[in-house]
């Protein structure tokens, strides 16, 4: 166990210092989260409906497409100079490959979630106040749910045609029990209300993680092993 | 040493590999000559571990930790430095953390990189990233080193220096299997010769006595016969 | 009798049963009290959403099955099955709307059994996507045959992210959910519905299935289908 830990960090650190060392494409992201948050501004009528029953879905689907960018370029990576075949031939478990890819992918999106939930309160004034680390908590469940069956599919959609195209549509379905429970549960903290309402929505988050993670992280192996 | 036993294996209605067998012990190096789409690089995979054959079996002693990958492809990360590169894939194959300086160091030395080992692989030209896959390869000191068409894009300076390396490795006693569509390239380091067609080898032996111009011959014959 | 001819055997009978148990619907079975005639949709609108539960739970089995043993039966049978579901879902997703418009004054609702089947369409058409997009069977097995997991393992979040969704939002239910007290009548011709659908199944499942053989044994360019 202590070794799959150990190489999985170890491809985790070195897809993180590429990132930062690029950083191209973990600021595009960061500025395409701002336009999308932008454009949901100018999408609504502030007079019709309440800032705050829009909210979470705002959020929501920002973090979403966020998410989808940082996850189609998991595994470009790997291609590059054919590093994946590298990485197949060396010793590497693929359990560990998986984590891997996985960690760095969910710093990734943090790092985006970090800026974009800021510049949320920001653009429709959200009294988030007391409910910040909560809020938090909510966020990084549901990132968890969609990074987990995100780096599995990633690592499939490079190899078939349209990979762009074909990540959000086999994706897509896959996030919405997370999203549901996220909207539901961050409604809910905007509105002040106790987590103890949201006890349900917290225990679907929480199971499809725990699911997802176990069965991708099976399932991996299938998808880069012939 | 290796061993592959009866390898078959298909992609679709394309046969690679149609009942492969041999065996190598330490300080053979097996040459294999074919034509494009013979099944050469199929073969490697399958040695490497890469392809699981749909019949048969090949073993390497001492499993993936044991076998040096030189394939079409550097591996490399382009952003990292060179030396990185080493750390990265050293730490992968299980080499000591203390071990990993002085070894990388060694082998920048014996490949004559320690003045470029800092600098980024992107910016290297062609011969210098091969001489780099080639110290990844041997970073962790295999025991089986598998080249899959090594003098691609090599001018004849570079392709003797690795001749020449080569040849030294096979003397510290290691396996080598190389596989080329060029018979003058792998002929003088070959301790046995295969010429390999649409999957099988259609001949298999020692070079014995046999110079370069009898084996170019023979192999001419072997694969132009109808 | 070829695998081609039974299926349509199969198929046949099932229209004809289906014919038998619509008019036991319309003429035999009693009306219900509180909606009348537009309740009688249920009798072939559950079933025809079970049908399709039963080709994804098969396409999940199967793809198990395939990554197990790695028998291309197994691929085939569940792309198959895949496009099998694909129809039920399709044909239930259009006549749920075009039979309650006129009923009930809406298009669509976000009721149990018509989200979850918009799922299994979603899901369905993915794998029917992913299929098309990879040319290399071996592959295209593998990577259809994750899909199928995940989505089969997916089917119960959606369910109980419906049924959280609902019961804290309730809405007007428009089609009489299964109850356990079920009069006799009616309960025969829902079992009865169940069975045909479950024939209708089998027939059309077969019929593709010798469809795949065939186009197979053809070599024909049947790419993403086979």
């Amino acid at each position: 166990m202590g070794d799959l830990l150990a190489q999985a960090w170890i491809v985790a650190r070195k897809d993180l210092v590429l990132e930062f060392r690029t950083r191209t494409a973990l600021l595009s992201a960061v500025v395409f989260t701002a336009l999308v948050l932008t454009v949901f501004n100018f999408g609504r009528d502030p007079t019709a409906v309440a800032t705050i029953d829009l909210a979470p879905s705002i959020l929501w689907v920002t973090f979403t497409f966020a998410a989808m960018l940082a996850l189609n370029r998991a595994f470009q990576l790997e291609l590059e100079n054919g590093a994946l075949e590298g990485l197949l031939v060396s010793p590497l478990s693929r359990v560990s490959l998986y984590w891997g890819k996985g960690v760095a992918n969910l710093a990734f999106v943090a790092v985006v979630e970090a800026v974009g939930l800021p510049l949320f309160v920001l653009f429709f004034d959200v009294p988030v106040g007391s409910m910040l680390l909560p809020l938090i908590g909510v966020i990084a469940l549901a990132t968890v749910g969609f990074v987990a069956v995100g780096t599995l599919f990633s690592a499939m959609v490079i190899r078939t045609r349209f990979a762009e195209l074909m990540l959000p549509v086999l994706l897509l379905p896959f996030l919405i029990p997370p999203l549901v429970g996220a909207v539901q549960v961050t409604a809910r903290l905007l509105a002040s209300r106790p987590l103890s309402e949201s006890v349900g929505y917290l225990k679907l988050l929480a199971a499809y993680d725990i699911v997802f993670v176990s069965l991708a992280s099976v399932l991996f192996r299938f998808t880069v092993d012939e | 040493m290796l061993q592959a036993e009866g390898l078959r294996h298909t992609f679709g209605r394309v046969v690679a590999l149609d009942g492969v067998s041999f065996s190598l012990r330490p300080g053979q190096t097996l040459a294999v000559f074919g034509p494009n789409g013979a099944g050469k690089t199929t073969l490697l995979k399958v040695l490497a571990g890469l392809i699981r054959p749909q019949a048969g079996a090949a073993h390497v002693s001492g499993g993936r930790r044991a076998i040096g990958w030189i394939g079409h492809q550097s591996s490399l990360y382009g952003h990292l430095s060179v030396r990185e590169n080493l750390d990265f894939w050293a730490a992968l194959y299980g080499v000591p953390a203390a071990r990993r300086g002085p070894r990388a160091a060694e082998v920048l030395g014996r490949l004559g990189m320690t003045d470029r080992a800092e600098q980024p692989v992107w910016s290297l030209s062609r011969g210098l990233v091969q001489r780099a896959a080639i110290a990844k390869a041997l970073i962790h000191d295999p025991s089986v080193l598998l080249l899959d068409e090594p003098f691609t894009g090599l001018d004849l300076a570079a392709a003797a220096e690795l001749r020449a390396l080569l040849g030294e490795l096979r003397g510290e006693g290691r396996v080598l299997v190389l596989a080329t569509h060029n018979v003058d390239e792998g002929v003088e380091l070959a301790t046995d010769v295969a010429f390999q067609r649409r999957g099988r080898f259609v001949h298999c032996a020692p070079r014995g006595a046999r110079d370069a111009a009898q084996i170019v011959e023979a192999y001419r014959r072997a694969v132009t016969d109808g | 009798m070829s695998l081609a001819q039974r299926g349509r055997r199969i198929t046949l009978v099932g229209l004809v049963l289906l014919a038998g148990v619509y008019v036991r619907a319309l003429a035999y079975t009693p009306m219900e009290r509180f909606q009348g005639p537009a309740q009688k949709i249920f009798y072939l609108h559950v079933p025809a959403a079970w049908s399709a539960m039963l080709a994804m739970g098969l396409v999940g089995l199967s793809s198990v099955l395939y990554l197990l043993l790695r028998d291309a039966r197994f691929d085939r049978f569940a792309a198959a099955s895949a496009e099998v579901g694909t129809t039920f879902s399709l044909v239930m997703l259009t006549t749920g709307p075009i039979w309650a418009k006129p009923i009930w004054g809406t298009w669509w609702t976000w009721d149990a059994r018509l989200t979850l089947t918009l799922f299994l369409f979603f899901l369905f058409l993915g794998y029917l996507l992913l299929r098309s997009a990879v040319a290399e069977p071996g592959l295209r097995a593998r990577y259809s045959a994750v899909l199928g997991i995940c989505g089969l393992v997916l089917l119960p979040f959606i369910h109980l992210s419906v049924y959280l969704f609902r019961t804290l939002h309730p809405q007007p239910i428009v089609l009489k959910p299964s109850s356990p007290s079920l009069p006799g009548d009616m309960l025969i011709t829902l079992l009865l519905s169940f069975a045909v659908f479950t024939v209708l199944y089998v027939g059309f499942v077969t019929q593709r299935y010798a469809l795949s053989l065939e186009r197979e044994a053809q070599g024909s360019g049947d790419v993403g289908r086979a």
